[in-house]
């Protein structure tokens, strides 16, 4: 792009960091030996968690069910290995708090062994439903991050009439490169998942935004789309957060979605290129989502690259799989911008992850926050048009309220602000703590509500059951009546007969 | 028949009469701040704080009788939305709050003599005679009314555990 354009055509939100992807983007695909043993979180969705299905001591082939969806959000969870379920419980999750949570452990009998596979030749033969079905029995979710169940999505979509399906090819987030991997190796399973997704939906053209510090990417992709002119290649803009689905779709459609609304209610439905080699995956090959590609980078990384590699394996593995020069200082999943903060890798990989950054003590260097010095330069680079110091500020005073009057829940926690803060004040570190602190005030209100009905309940109950017991003493006491003057009813008569 | 049914109408339209002119006549005058009071209170009527029940304690803080800090299972939360209902400013640091908890019955001291079960005001805990108690998670308020009734300690406080869903993030330290 020309200077002039850039200065007309770049939008004004947003930052512009060095995106650190080469060389591990360059560096051609690897496929991790399945490990010896994986670890399968029950919650690798938003929704409710999995229910395993499966029996410890069993013997599993890969892509076998191992846990169904559980509620009206949720999906099932699939074997990535073939071998032996060596127990079923609590592991530590990819989380910044370190908690626990569910999983089912397969040891690995390294055979790789495939469950058989339902494969469908044609699938535009099929129902929009039929894909749709297929596509939640696959536990296909959104793999850019979100981690949405894409099925209900699809659902949505057709509910919805959604006309244009938007295809994020963004990866705006620093040192990741797994979609733009994807998309040059595998440029044709992604446009054929495109396709088979706007069939499901019943969308009429795709635009697939690709960021343009990925020609490569670009090129394939245009290639693979030749034969098909509702899918178009649209290259957009580098500059974060453009994957975000608001931006993505404004930068593509000039349309901006209402802070309260969803996509589809604007007429699009935002998919993420990966999310649509999945879904080629499970609708064309029949094949469950248990593997993806993860890139690995850092300055701590020896080989950085884009490795392929059966969901569950531990961090720690794929880390020693691509070297360490020096042990990480900080260990991030997911991109530098919004990624999560992990205290170690002895912990599963799960869909939603697109990398694992190992930053080396450099790169980890993190410098002191000072006072605001009110120099307004977040304000400029929020895409969302907040306000971060105001609501930073009315944080720090415990005033949530006010800082919810400042749209805190507008906040998509980008790390836009806190990126180019010369204070260095950790910004998106208040707006979490106080979107938290807003959930369990919720919570609380809903708890308190429902021991509210409980207690009412209770008191109705109390009533019955006093009344309950008044009108049963009274029947007896009836019943004793009518007894005794039978009893004296027939004494009498008795006498009578004897005299 | 036919009279049984007559009796029963006319029996129920002067009852429901004597009860619509009682309601109106014996009306309770209900302080409109009373009632915006109550709806803040958690509302199990587990009576901690001295009072019968919620509605009780919301009148006594009407009044001016009663400390916005006067509901223990409430902690600083509601304290803290009390103090703002009532428009003053209270010191919150002595309100003991160490979180939301809950009841558990010990299972291998219970006796199923039912005592606890009686007195909980949500029909939170479960159990006939002479079996083992158990308290529904999602139904314990935590009031703890239930612990002194206990004849051998079986019951027992102890925080609500944090899982995944219920995490938030620290406030990052003052700068
Ligand atoms: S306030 Fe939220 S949306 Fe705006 S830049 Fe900061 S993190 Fe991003
Ligand atoms: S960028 Fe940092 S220093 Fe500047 S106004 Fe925002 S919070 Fe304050
Ligand atoms: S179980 Fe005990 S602590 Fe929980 S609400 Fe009932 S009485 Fe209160
Ligand atoms: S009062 Fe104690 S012993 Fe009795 S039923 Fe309850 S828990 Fe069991």
């Amino acid at each position: 792009m020309g200077y002039f354009e850039r200065i007309f055509k770049e939008p004004r939100w947003g930052v512009h960091p060095d995106d650190h992807k080469r060389p591990a983007a360059d560096a051609a695909l690897r496929l991790l030996p399945p490990p010896a043993r994986v670890y399968m979180p029950l919650s690798q969705h938003v929704g409710g968690a999995a229910r395993p299905i499966v029996l410890v001591g069993q013997q599993v082939h890969k892509g076998q069910l191992l846990a169904e969806a559980q509620g009206n959000i949720s999906a099932p969870i699939h074997a990535p290995v073939s071998g032996k379920v060596s127990s079923i419980g609590e592991v530590t999750a990819p989380h910044a708090s370190g908690l626990g949570f569910g999983a089912i452990v397969i040891d690995s009998d390294f055979a790789d062994r495939w469950i058989d596979t339902d494969p469908v030749a044609d699938p535009f033969s099929l129902s929009p439903e039929e894909i749709t079905r297929r596509t939640a029995a696959a536990g296909v979710v959104g793999l850019g991050g979100a981690t949405f169940p894409s099925a209900l999505k699809f659902s949505l979509g057709k509910r919805l009439a959604v006309g244009t399906l938007i295809v994020n090819g963004g990866e705006c987030e620093p040192y990741l490169s797994s979609d733009d991997r994807i998309m040059r190796d595998s440029a044709d399973q992604v446009v054929d998942g495109v396709r088979i997704v706007m069939h499901a939906i019943g969308a009429r053209v795709a635009l697939v935004g690709i960021e343009d510090n990925k020609p490569e990417a670009i090129a394939a992709m245009r290639k693979a789309a030749a034969a098909y002119p509702e899918v178009r290649i649209r290259p957009v803009p580098s500059r974060y957060p453009m994957g975000s689905d608001k931006q993505l779709i404004q930068a593509l459609t000039g349309k901006e979605v209402p802070a309260d609304a969803r996509a589809a209610e604007v007429g699009v439905l935002v998919h993420n290129v990966s999310t649509c080699a999945a879904v080629h995956q499970a609708v064309r090959l029949g094949r469950p989502l248990v593997e993806r590609i993860v890139t690995v980078n850092g300055g701590a990384v020896a080989r950085p690259g884009n490795i392929f590699v059966p969901l569950g394996t531990q961090v720690d593995e794929l880390l020693a799989f691509c070297g360490l020069n020096e042990a990480p200082s900080r260990l991030i999943l997911g991109g530098p911008m919004m990624g999560t903060l992990l205290a170690h890798g002895r912990v599963p990989l799960v869909k939603g992850v697109s990398g694992i950054i190992a930053f080396d003590a450099r790169e980890a260097a993190v410098p002191r926050a000072g006072p605001c010095v009110r120099c307004g330069s977040c304000t400029k680079a929020c895409p969302m048009g907040l306000l971060p110091l105001e609501m930073a500020a009315h944080i720090r005073s415990g005033d949530l309220a006010g800082a919810v009057d400042f749209s805190l829940t507008d906040c998509i926690a980008c790390g836009c602000c806190a990126y180019v803060c010369p204070s260095h004040i950790p910004l998106v570190q208040y707006f979490s703590h106080a979107k938290g602190e807003l959930a369990a005030r919720e919570r609380t209100r809903l708890r308190s509500e429902a021991a509210k009905r409980l207690a009412e309940a209770r008191l109705i109950r109390l009533e019955r059951e006093s009344r309950e017991k008044a009108e049963a003493a009274a029947r007896r006491q009836a019943e004793r009546k009518a007894a005794k003057a039978l009893a004296a009813a027939s004494a009498s008569q008795a006498q009578a007969v004897v005299t | 028949m036919l009279s049984a049914v007559g009796t029963l109408t006319t029996m129920g339209l002067v009852l429901g009469g004597l009860l619509g002119t009682a309601a109106r006549y014996l009306a309770v005058e209900e302080n409109p701040i009373e009632a915006e009071l109550q709806s803040l209170l958690p509302g199990s009527q587990c009576g901690q704080c001295g009072y019968v029940g919620c509605a009780q304690a919301a009148a006594a803080l009407a009044r001016g009788e009663a400390l916005v800090t006067l509901c223990p299972p409430g902690g600083k939360a509601i304290a803290e939305a009390l103090a703002a209902k009532l428009g003053i400013k209270v010191d919150l640091s002595a309100v003991a709050d160490d979180g939301p908890r809950l009841a558990v019955v010990a299972e291998e001291i219970c006796t199923g003599c039912c005592r606890c079960s009686k007195v909980c005001s949500t029909d939170a805990i479960v159990g006939a005679a002479k079996q083992i108690h158990n308290v529904i998670r999602e139904a314990c308020t935590g009031c703890g009314a239930c612990i002194e009734r206990c004849p051998t300690e079986a019951m027992s406080l102890v925080p609500l555990p944090v899982t995944l869903q219920h995490w938030i993030w620290p406030m990052p330290a003052n700068v």
